[in-house]
């Protein structure tokens, strides 16, 4: 089984959330909950597609993270960029925000 | 420049109103997102990344200096103070609050723009030669045309469903500024046996996961069968292009399955019928009507030989290179198309803040008739400024960061928004354009390679025209790691090609250094007087293989 965290796009204005184990969405992956198990998966897609329903959030999914290093980091440059905000620019992710 | 009338003002509105509701249907959950997604598309509105992102029409790249102040205004006000211009010389915003837009598009049809055709399966905002109407070489202001596609082809009842979008390029010079040759269709302005102004009409080209140089499909086309023409290529399109599969349905895959002949005669049968059906010629006074709107300025007397504009060379050597490499032929004598690179040495190729906006703003207005054009080079134009005024541009330009001697040349790079930003994006291209804005950072060097045009892409849809760069460079994935292809010899003009591609794949820390490599090797082969094309042409592919690759 794979570490994994639930994903969105907020609908007001398309940021980058993540669930958390509160079932809010938080702009910080620190945040999110993180976990292997299915059943726990399973309950956070049912939130998530509630929350699509409610008009809270966009495209939501699963996606693998690693978090060995105490908080969850994660894998590949697509979700790298998307929790960190873009590498280059004149608008970079305010750093608060960073992971 | 084109003025709106009644129809397109109210109409521009309504367009407004009608995406205000709908916004608030989706905000209040009357819309779900499927239901919502073709709406916003057909308003410019993308879901990327980070953040919603709007794709302003700036059609066939013309602006005005209250039109540019405008996009400052927005940029400013509803987004992160800065905006991104675009291969298809539009502009995008990459923050703005889906609430907002509605305001944005007010704002916008205040100024005669909007977001239409930017987006989705229809005709798109047609674009053209930036130089339109002031370059020395034209045969006619293609402007006027374009402007007329846009007047067809805005809500066109029969093509607002096509099976893909559809690109139209147009130029009215035989030079091709405009990369019509890798547009779905091209249009070439040139003069038959007669001396009459008309057509070349290419068709099927792109770039893509399938990049392809156009085919002529008929040398000369006269002026006032523009439109029964287009309605037939578009109808044999719409008929026959493919819909089962998002890959096979542009119009390139039609017309290489069909073959060119066979294309060729179902466009003419079928406009022959359309031309037997209904009247759908071009009268010349409407040809003449919208070429009024396109009247060049009142340039006043023709100078004789400027003096003030040597001395001036003479005397800044840094003014003198911006002058060598960032200015073109006017048809005005006296006069000079000056260009204004967005690619600063390190910056991020086509973005301007709202304060550059309003610099070239009001350099428009006090030196060149208030007019600005967009390039697909992701630059910036004045199309009129007296060469004699020339120093005080540059002068304005240098203190706004915006005089990099560049147009044409290495650092003048072409690079789509890439993983950074981009939904689609496989890798970035935004940090690979900055290093190599950085290595080659010394503007004497980079004059002294030549023209050499490199463009990136960030996946294989190819918004940064990688295929038909000398250089170009393409992100892909590989197990989750940044990747760069590099590809040699393509080229965007009337002699159009697609790059070779020269070998495995860089990493992202290696890529800098392979261009390197090109560079020099370039460097190395050349004999005097060629440019990076005509070494690669006269070497070939395999002086820059043995270099980048060794024995491997």
């Amino acid at each position: 089984m794979k570490l994994q965290v639930m994903t969105a796009n907020r609908l007001s204005d398309g940021a980058v959330v993540y669930l958390d184990g509160e079932g809010r969405w938080t702009e910080r992956l620190a945040e999110a909950q993180v976990t292997l198990d299915p059943e726990t998966q399973s309950a956070l897609e049912r939130r998530a597609e509630a929350a699509v329903r409610g008009q809270e959030v966009v495209g939501a999914y699963l996606f693998q993270v690693d978090s060995s290093s105490g908080t969850p980091e994660p894998i590949g440059q697509r979700e790298i960029i998307r929790a960190g905000g873009p590498s280059a620019g004149t608008d970079l992710t305010p750093s608060s925000l960073r992971i | 420049m084109y003025r709106y009338d009644e129809f397109d003002q109210a109409f521009v509105r309504q367009r407004v109103d009608e995406f205000r509701e709908q916004v608030g249907r989706r905000l209040s959950g009357e819309l779900s997102e499927e239901e919502f997604k073709p709406l916003r598309l057909m308003n410019g509105l993308y879901l990327q990344l980070h953040a919603y992102m709007l794709r302003v029409a700036i059609p066939y790249g013309t602006l005005s200096s209250t039109q540019l102040r405008k996009l400052a205004h927005i940029a400013r006000t509803y987004d992160r103070g800065y905006g991104h211009f675009t291969t298809r010389q539009n502009i995008q915003y990459n923050w703005p609050k889906l609430a907002d837009v509605p305001a944005i598009l007010d704002e916008l049809a205040e100024v005669e723009m909007h977001a239409i055709q930017t987006s989705g399966n229809c005709i798109r905002n047609t674009t053209s030669d930036p130089y339109a109407g002031v370059a020395a070489d034209e045969i006619e202001d293609p402007r006027v045309y374009a402007e007329i596609i846009r007047q067809w082809s805005t809500l066109h009842p029969e093509f607002s469903f096509l099976p893909r979008k559809f690109k139209v390029a147009i130029t009215g010079s035989p030079h091709d500024r405009a990369a019509i040759k890798v547009h779905d269709i091209g249009l070439r302005m040139l003069r038959n046996e007669a001396g009459e102004p008309g057509f070349e009409v290419v068709v099927g080209g792109g770039q893509g996961r399938t990049p392809v140089v156009g085919e002529t499909i008929r040398a000369f086309l006269p002026k006032n069968d523009l439109l029964s023409y287009l309605e037939a290529i578009l109808r044999v399109y719409n008929l026959l292009g493919r819909r089962d599969n998002l890959y096979k349905a542009r119009i390139k895959i039609l017309v290489k399955q069909t073959g060119v002949e066979e294309f060729t005669r179902l466009v003419e049968e079928e406009w022959q019928a359309i031309r037997q059906g209904w009247e759908l010629e071009l009268p010349d006074s409407e040809i003449e009507r919208i070429s009024r709107y396109f009247a060049p300025p009142s340039y006043g007397e023709a100078e004789p030989i400027d003096f003030g504009f040597v001395t001036a060379q003479r005397k800044h050597p840094e003014f003198a290179r911006w002058a060598r490499c960032n200015t073109f032929a006017h048809r005005q004598p006296g006069y000079t198309i000056a260009v204004i690179s967005l690619k600063p040495e390190g910056g991020i190729p086509g973005d301007a803040t709202a304060e550059q906006m309003e610099v070239v703003a009001d350099l428009a207005d006090k030196y060149g008739f208030g007019e600005i054009r967009v390039t697909h080079e992701q630059n910036l134009v004045l199309p009129d400024v007296r060469k004699a005024e020339l120093l005080a541009v540059w002068e304005a330009l240098e203190a706004a960061g915006l005089a990099v001697p560049n147009l044409g040349l290495i650092t003048d790079m072409i690079a789509c928004p890439g993983l950074d930003y981009c939904n689609l994006a496989n890798a970035r291209s935004i940090p690979v354009a900055q290093r190599i804005g950085q290595r080659f950072n010394d503007r004497a060097l980079v004059e002294e390679l030549g023209p050499i045009t490199l463009n990136i892409s960030g996946c294989i849809n190819a918004c940064g025209h990688h295929h038909v760069a000398n250089i170009g460079i393409l992100g892909v994935d590989k197990k989750g790691k940044e990747f760069y292809q590099i590809t040699l010899g393509g080229r965007a003009d009337e002699a159009a090609a697609i790059g070779e591609i020269v070998g495995p794949a860089f990493s992202y820390e290696d890529v800098v250094d392979a261009v390197e490599t090109i560079v020099t090797t370039y460097r190395g082969q050349r004999q005097s007087g060629e440019a990076f094309l005509d070494t690669y042409q006269r070497v070939g592919i395999q002086p820059f293989k043995e270099k980048l690759y060794g024995t491997r």
